[in-house]
């Protein structure tokens, strides 16, 4: 049996489990399942074959923190086997020179709209909003994911991804479940989907729910009332006895029992401090703010909360909310000890999370602030992957992990640098050597530049 | 002109005043300009050389004198460059820097008159704030010319754009009405109600109606070109604003300020920023020139130019292109790649890094940067880093009508100089010492100050509101 399909059927398997003992205090309403006991739309993704691989003599950068000169990195069958210096055998595995090159785990980007957002950006294509409602936790993402978006391509090609995030958007105060895709090309989204990885959940603050609604004359219109409707939403839930099913109410269970993960979009500080108490109030966790322009502010009450940190390098200005914008944003969270990724919210953002890492890293540097290397790598995968749940499998060079790595042809905190080959689940997906080893959506076939470098 | 305040390294007002008298070429004001030479640092001059190592730059009066690799001090600040890049200050085009505050706030928001009964004629000379946070930050990102233009909204037609410098001063503007935008393809066809087709009617039927009034109320040549500014608050007023009411005929769409405003693109005296990204969009835009022999045109976005480089090639037209939009993101995009510039300019087109294609201008040198990554991708056409960073300084100041006066450091050159920290090209690169005219920027903002008051968390003495 395949890796992917081992973990999705481990995963179905405990999801029933819990659903048939009856062990639980609470009812657990929010696994949604089929009539055999199987959760719905369950991942059919199944890694690709590929070689037994050993990159040696690049840089290598393991994600936790972990820097090895002239390097090895080992995997087959889908998983990493080891990596370590140059003295490791490579008996057995196609040996790759990475000479003058460096090696990362795959690039994750927790907060992307490709495939419920895609090109072209066609109303008919507007499938990212339900914005009929300040709270919509009954939708899901994945409901909306058209596999054949051709920004999948391009942040693979580019960027080096080879999981993400895809959030509902911003419009609504909820906006519904979140999906983890793998970044293969594939017919269906269950064909994407990331084995095993938890849901998300989608919620914004400030400018966007309140404008949204405020200018059709309902609720909610202010601030205030962005946390009144909330709080209510959450009483609503917490007496949700699971008797008669509830969408909606099951991803809010869900969330109040510990297994889907709040995403909250919110810039500014202070608002973000009132989502934190509002957490407590109501008994869950937010996962991370995305976008929190502001974060830097409260980087101390973020670290007390062990709440992460997704932001740009640079966006500001765009409006009020996003006024206190800085360039230090990373590093001064990292100075007080909060968890700091880069996203990128933006299919063209998701090509150069890399090189936004690399803008955040230099603002810390001229205030005094020293991030290594090795460490700012992090910030665009093992911390990504840490706050999508999704850690255990991928986001670092370790042992028994999803081979998903990226060979550069340089420096990847360089703007001269380039993925040279991604592979993903230990399979070859692209490869800027080879023209042919790169995916090309069926939407391109046919047009002018199909299969071109993009 | 407001000095920066607290810079110990201007020299005293009194010694500069001989520069004052300057003959009229100057760009901008220059009554603070201070002689300094900057040694031993990385020099690029902007003209799509490749970097030199050990050079020396000369800047006397506001203007440059000289670089090179020999040249001895002549007097004024020395400034030791090693381990520094110098280069000309960036030239970003187009942009609406100075336009507005806070971009979904509209009332600090002049970027777009939705609203507006005039189009052609809007002028963003007179309303470009200096004190614009945009225009600081983007000082200190080592940005010194932008152009900045409304963008069409009520029509096909935005109004009509200005070259201005991001000096620290009350006179932002080195040119007004610089040049005309008008946008055609998919955002023209709406605008103009709701098919290319009535787009091409409209477009026609203004220059026509332009033509027409050119003729009969004796509107003077080069009206639209005034020289450019030098001292102060002397923006002129636009002739043709004040000119006679001759009567028109009766079936006339444009108001008479729009048709006016258009005279000097059909005569070829203001160039036409045309906003187009289809192939065969382009090709329809370069043939007006059958049409309308004295159009000067630019073309601005052109995400499928490389499909008809040969044509714009030909056709002698420059282009502001989009530099790494690679993706479909409409119809009219279908072919875009980020090989688009590599593939434009190996087939001789002249272009400049559109800034009004990314989240910031600021990140103008991150995209030159990638175009030069590109060049060791097999399949893909990216640049030399000389020809990377020309379409971020000449090139571009060479379309607004600056060349050889912006954009360079060539001799005769205003003196936009910016030190840097590294490669100006890499991320993280940022600049230390910035120059216009010859005269030492600020390089404080808004974010800056947040940045000096949040490096630490400390309150235990006070709120951070008393940290300042």
């Amino acid at each position: 049996m395949k890796l992917g399909s081992l973990i999705a059927g481990l995963s179905a398997l405990a999801l029933t489990a819990c659903a048939s003992t009856g062990d639980e205090p609470r009812p657990r309403t929010n696994a949604a399942m089929t009539a055999d006991g199987h959760a719905p739309y369950a991942s059919t993704y199944e890694r690709y074959p590929g070689r037994p691989t050993a990159l040696v003599g690049a840089t290598v950068y393991d994600g936790r923190g972990g820097q090895i000169e002239n390097g090895t990195v080992l995997f087959r069958d889908g998983e990493i086997v080891q990596i370590g210096d140059a003295s490791l055998s490579t008996d057995g595995y196609d040996r790759i020179d990475g000479t003058g090159k460096f090696v990362t785990p795959g690039v994750i980007d927790i907060h992307s709209h490709l495939g419920d957002y895609p090109t072209p950006s066609v109303d008919a294509h507007a499938d990212g909003n339900e914005a009929t409602s300040p709270m919509t936790p009954e939708v899901w993402a994945e409901h909306s994911v058209w596999p054949q978006d051709p920004g999948f391509t391009r942040a693979l090609a580019n960027g080096g991804i080879t999981a993400l995030q895809i959030l509902p958007g911003s419009a609504n105060l909820t906006g519904g479940r979140s999906v983890t895709l793998k970044n293969v090309s594939a017919r269906t989204v269950q064909g994407m989907k990331f084995p095993g990885a938890p849901y998300g959940m989608k919620m914004a603050c400030g400018e966007n729910p309140k404008r949204v609604y405020g200018g059709r004359g309902r609720m909610p219109s202010t601030r205030m009332g962005n946390f009144a409707v909330n709080r209510q939403m959450w009483l609503d839930a917490q007496a949700y006895d699971g008797e008669k099913r509830d969408l909606g109410k099951e991803t809010l269970k869900g969330v109040l029992d510990g297994e889907i993960l709040i995403h909250n979009h919110c810039y500014r500080a202070d608002e973000m401090a009132l989502v934190m108490d509002m957490a407590k109030e109501m008994g869950y966790k937010v996962t991370a703010f995305h976008h929190a322009v502001e974060a830097y502010k409260i980087g101390d009450l973020l670290r007390e909360n062990d709440v992460c940190s997704a932001i740009w390098a640079d966006w500001y200005g765009f409006k009020m909310e996003a006024y206190d914008g800085i360039l230090e944003n990373a590093a001064f969270l990292r100075e007080a000890g909060a968890c700091v990724i880069i996203h990128s919210d933006d299919a063209n953002g998701i090509q150069r999370l890399n090189q936004e890492a690399a803008k955040a890293q230099a603002a810390g540097r001229r205030v005094g602030i020293d991030v290594p290397d090795a460490e700012v790598v992090g910030w665009f995968t093992y911390n990504a992957a840490k706050a999508m749940g999704i850690a255990e499998m991928t986001g670092s060079l370790e042992p028994g992990k999803m081979a998903d790595v990226v060979l550069w042809n340089g420096d990847p905190l360089s703007v001269y640098t380039r993925p040279e080959k991604v592979w993903i689940d230990g399979a070859l997906m692209y490869d800027a050597l080879d023209r042919k080893r790169r995916p090309v959506s069926d939407f391109e076939l046919g047009q002018p530049g199909e299969g071109d470098v993009k | 002109m407001s000095r920066p305040a607290n810079n110990k390294r201007l020299t005293p007002l009194g010694a500069l005043g001989v520069f004052c008298g300057l003959a009229g070429a100057a760009i901008g004001y220059q009554a603070n300009a201070q002689d300094f030479t900057i040694e031993n640092a990385t020099v690029a001059m902007g003209d799509g050389s490749e970097p030199m190592e050990g050079a020396t730059v000369i800047v006397r009066g506001g203007k440059i004198v000289s670089v090179g690799t020999g040249a001895a001090s002549t007097g004024g600040e020395r400034i030791d460059g090693t381990g520094m890049w110098v280069t000309p200050g960036l030239v970003a085009s187009v942009t609406s820097l100075g336009l507005w505050d806070v971009g979904a706030v509209s009332e600090s928001n002049d970027t777009a008159a939705r609203e507006s009964p005039f189009s052609a004629a809007l002028d963003a000379a007179p309303i470009v704030n200096p004190n614009s946070q945009h225009i600081l930050v983007h000082r200190a990102a080592g940005i010194t010319r932008a152009a900045t233009v409304t963008m069409p909204s009520a029509s096909i037609f935005g109004g009509q754009g200005a070259i201005i410098d991001l000096g620290a001063d009350a006179n932002p503007v080195t040119r007004s009405r610089a040049f005309q935008i008008v946008t055609l393809g998919e955002i023209g066809a709406r605008l103009s109600g709701g098919s290319r087709a009535s787009a091409h009617v409209l477009f026609r039927n203004a220059l026509r109606e332009a033509t027409k009034l050119g003729e009969d109320s004796r509107i003077p040549g080069m009206s639209s070109r005034p020289p450019e500014q030098g001292l102060g608050d002397d923006v002129p007023i636009d002739p043709r604003l004040a000119g006679e009411d001759n009567e028109r005929a009766g079936d006339v769409l444009l108001s008479r300020f729009d048709a006016a405003a258009l005279v000097p693109v059909v005569r070829g005296e203001q160039p036409l920023y045309v906003m187009v990204e289809r192939a065969s969009d382009i090709r329809s835009v370069l043939a007006l020139k059958r049409e309308f022999a004295d159009l000067d045109l630019v073309l601005v976005g052109a995400s499928e130019g490389w499909l008809v480089a040969q044509d714009i090639a030909a056709a002698g037209v420059p282009v502001i292109a989009d530099g790494l939009d690679d993706l479909p993101q409409n119809f009219e995009e279908l072919a875009a790649t980020q090989s688009n510039i590599g593939r434009m300019v190996k087939a001789g087109v002249k272009v400049a890094i559109n800034a009004s294609a990314m989240e910031n201008p600021r990140n103008l040198n991150q995209y030159a940067g990638n175009l030069v990554a590109l060049s060791r991708i097999p399949g893909a056409d990216g640049l030399t880093w000389g020809q990377a960073f020309a379409t971020i300084t000449s090139v571009p100041a060479e379309i607004s009508g600056l060349t050889g006066r912006a954009g360079t450091l060539g001799t005769g050159a205003s003196g936009d100089v910016v030190m840097w920290d590294g490669d100006p090209l890499e991320v993280g690169s940022m600049p230390v010492r910035v120059f216009i005219d010859g005269i030492e920027q600020p390089l404080d903002n808004h974010q800056s100050r947040l940045k000096e008051r949040y490096r630490d968390l400390d309150e235990s003495d006070l709120p951070k509101g008393y940290d300042w």
